[in-house]
């Protein structure tokens, strides 16, 4: 303790530099309080983000709505329209875009100056990339609210609680998403621009979901394809976020997601390390 | 309780002649490509170092290595007596870096950079602001503290980024090749502004160019080449009877360009 004191109290220490919890928690702040502000001057980012998930709700499910009969599955109580069942996947859909964006922007500007800047903060590199990837769901969740509110206006009201329990939802399907898009970028040096991430990762992630189609139509069709779905993590996602908006915890994909995360995390912090890592040795 | 006794003595002796920056025996290549070969140097509390090297001579990635962002696979590292391997929380919060490219935002103004680049370091919110203000001060851009980055010349922009290096009081700057793209003006009032800087704050500096008009006479220099310490000293001492120019020349174009 006493050296601690000293360290701080010696004009020749540490200088301003807080290295405990306070100063932590304010570098996180900081860092989640620039990319909403960065993300809040590029407008034409925040109308691209926003047109994606639109067009699939004004116009794909319009489309299809008299093509697919759904049943009534939990969490809903009654048949429900195309719309209403599409709009938690296209709010998963708008976190798997932003997620995979910033976690190769991550891995893509690590050169710039900006990003060697951020990564020589005195901060555990863990606890840097977290509160990045917090930084990024921050953001992807103000495009989700102004989706759901526009969705709103086009007739899909979910109960009003929905959109609080929505929340915690979706910084964990979130996280899951930022954490899966780091470490592949990372890992995966094809993946390192938007076309690979596009084809490789987004693509086949949403359409193999759970996100436009119930998976027992799934099933009927192919169980093969159904048993893709079930392994793919973002099914689990949009269920959380579909359960949540109504209120309801679904359990399953609840425990998926979380482990997903954690795993996920844990394996980009590992191959975003250049001690450790894969990008130190690819030069 | 002797042995406490004489292991605090010896502490406190460490304590006193620490050096800014130790490169102790340190080695580092990319698969086949020996980068770094053995590199040794040290930077005393407040000194001036200038790490002279052409292109690809091994500057950016001894600094990578310095500021962690690869790991130092042998030797070691010391931040103001700090390993940067065992101990890279206090021995990066004693760091600032210029980086070859700005790393400030474009897109915000300077005073959000700076209370980002704080918040990066922990300070609380009005320290950070006062030290802002003193900082911008300092490097003459007063009045353009709400002025967003992207409308700032180029030497302009470079000394709100000196700003962002300084403001959590670093006990080491690293500067990688920081007047590079600025016209002769700028390099000139950038060079000048970081000497008085540093020299004011105590700050030891690392300056890495190939820019010899960069060095001073009584500045201490070290010559990397190819990955290795070809010389270093004094850099009157260095140039001898002939120009720094010449004696730089002749210990960089000794040995053949390797195949990369």
């Amino acid at each position: 303790m006493n050296r601690r004191k000293a360290e701080k109290g010696a004009g020749s220490g540490a200088g301003f530099v807080e290295l405990g919890w306070p100063g932590r928690l304010r570098a996180l702040r900081g860092i989640v309080w620039r990319e909403v502000l960065r993300f809040a001057r590029q407008r034409e980012r925040f109308l691209s983000a926003l047109v994606r998930p639109l067009v699939w709700l004004f116009i794909f499910a319009a489309g299809f709505r008299s093509v697919l009969g759904l049943s009534i599955t939990p969490p809903y109580e009654t048949y429900v329209l195309y719309e209403v069942y599409v709009t938690p996947g296209l709010c998963a859909m708008i976190q798997l875009f932003s997620g995979m964006q910033s976690s190769l922007s991550m891995v893509y500007d690590r050169e710039t100056g900006a990003m060697r800047s951020f990564l020589v903060s005195p901060y555990p590199r863990w606890f840097l990339l977290g509160s990045k990837l917090l930084a990024g769901v921050a953001v992807s969740i103000v495009q989700v609210v102004v989706f759901l509110f526009i969705a709103w206006l086009w007739g899909i009201d979910p109960p009003v609680m929905g959109y609080l329990t929505v929340l915690p939802a979706l910084v964990l399907t979130g996280m899951m998403l930022g954490s899966m898009g780091l470490f592949l970028s990372s890992a995966i040096r094809q993946l390192e621009n938007f076309a690979g991430i596009m084809n490789f990762v987004i693509f086949p992630m949403f359409f193999a979901s759970s996100a436009l189609y119930p998976l027992w139509r799934m099933q009927e069709s192919s169980t093969l394809l159904y048993d893709i779905c079930r392994l793919n993590p973002f099914t689990y996602a949009v269920e959380l976020i579909r359960f949540a908006l109504y209120g309801q915890v679904n359990w399953t994909a609840l425990l998926v997601v979380f482990g997903a995360t954690v795993l996920f995390f844990g394996a980009a912090v590992y191959a975003y390390d250049p001690s450790k890592g894969l990008i130190g040795r690819r030069r | 309780m002797a042995s406490s006794w004489a292991e605090r003595a010896i502490e406190i002796d460490k304590v006193a002649d620490k050096k800014a920056l130790e490169v102790d025996h340190v080695s580092h290549s990319f698969g086949r490509l020996v980068a770094l070969d053995d590199v040794s140097l040290s930077v005393d509390q407040g000194r001036f170092l200038a790490l002279l090297g052409v292109n690809g001579a091994g500057k950016t990635t001894l600094f990578s290595l310095i500021t962690r962002l690869y790991d130092n696979v042998t030797g070691a590292i010391r931040v103001d007596g700090y390993d940067v391997r065992r101990q890279p929380e206090p021995a990066l919060a004693r760091l600032g870096v210029l980086f070859q490219s700005i790393a400030l935002d474009r897109d915000l103004t300077v005073r959000q950079n700076l209370a980002y680049h704080a918040a990066l370091h922990g300070l609380p919110r009005s320290l950070a602001r006062k030290t802002a203000e003193i900082m911008i001060e300092q490097v003459g851009l007063t009045g353009k503290m709400d002025s967003r980055v992207s409308t700032l010349s180029g030497g302009q922009m470079r000394r709100a980024d000196i700003a962002r290096a300084l403001l959590h009081r670093p006990r080491l700057l690293l500067l990688d090749e920081p007047t590079v793209g600025l016209d002769v003006q700028s390099r000139l009032e950038v060079n000048a502004l970081l000497r008085e800087l540093a020299g004011r704050e105590g700050v030891a500096v690392v300056w890495a160019t190939h820019l010899l008009d960069e060095v001073q006479p009584g500045d201490q220099v070290a010559i990397l080449h190819h990955g290795r310490i070809r010389r270093s000293g004094v850099a009157a001492d260095i140039a001898g009877e002939a120009s720094l120019e010449d004696a730089f020349l002749k210990l960089t174009s000794s040995t053949p360009e390797p195949a990369t």
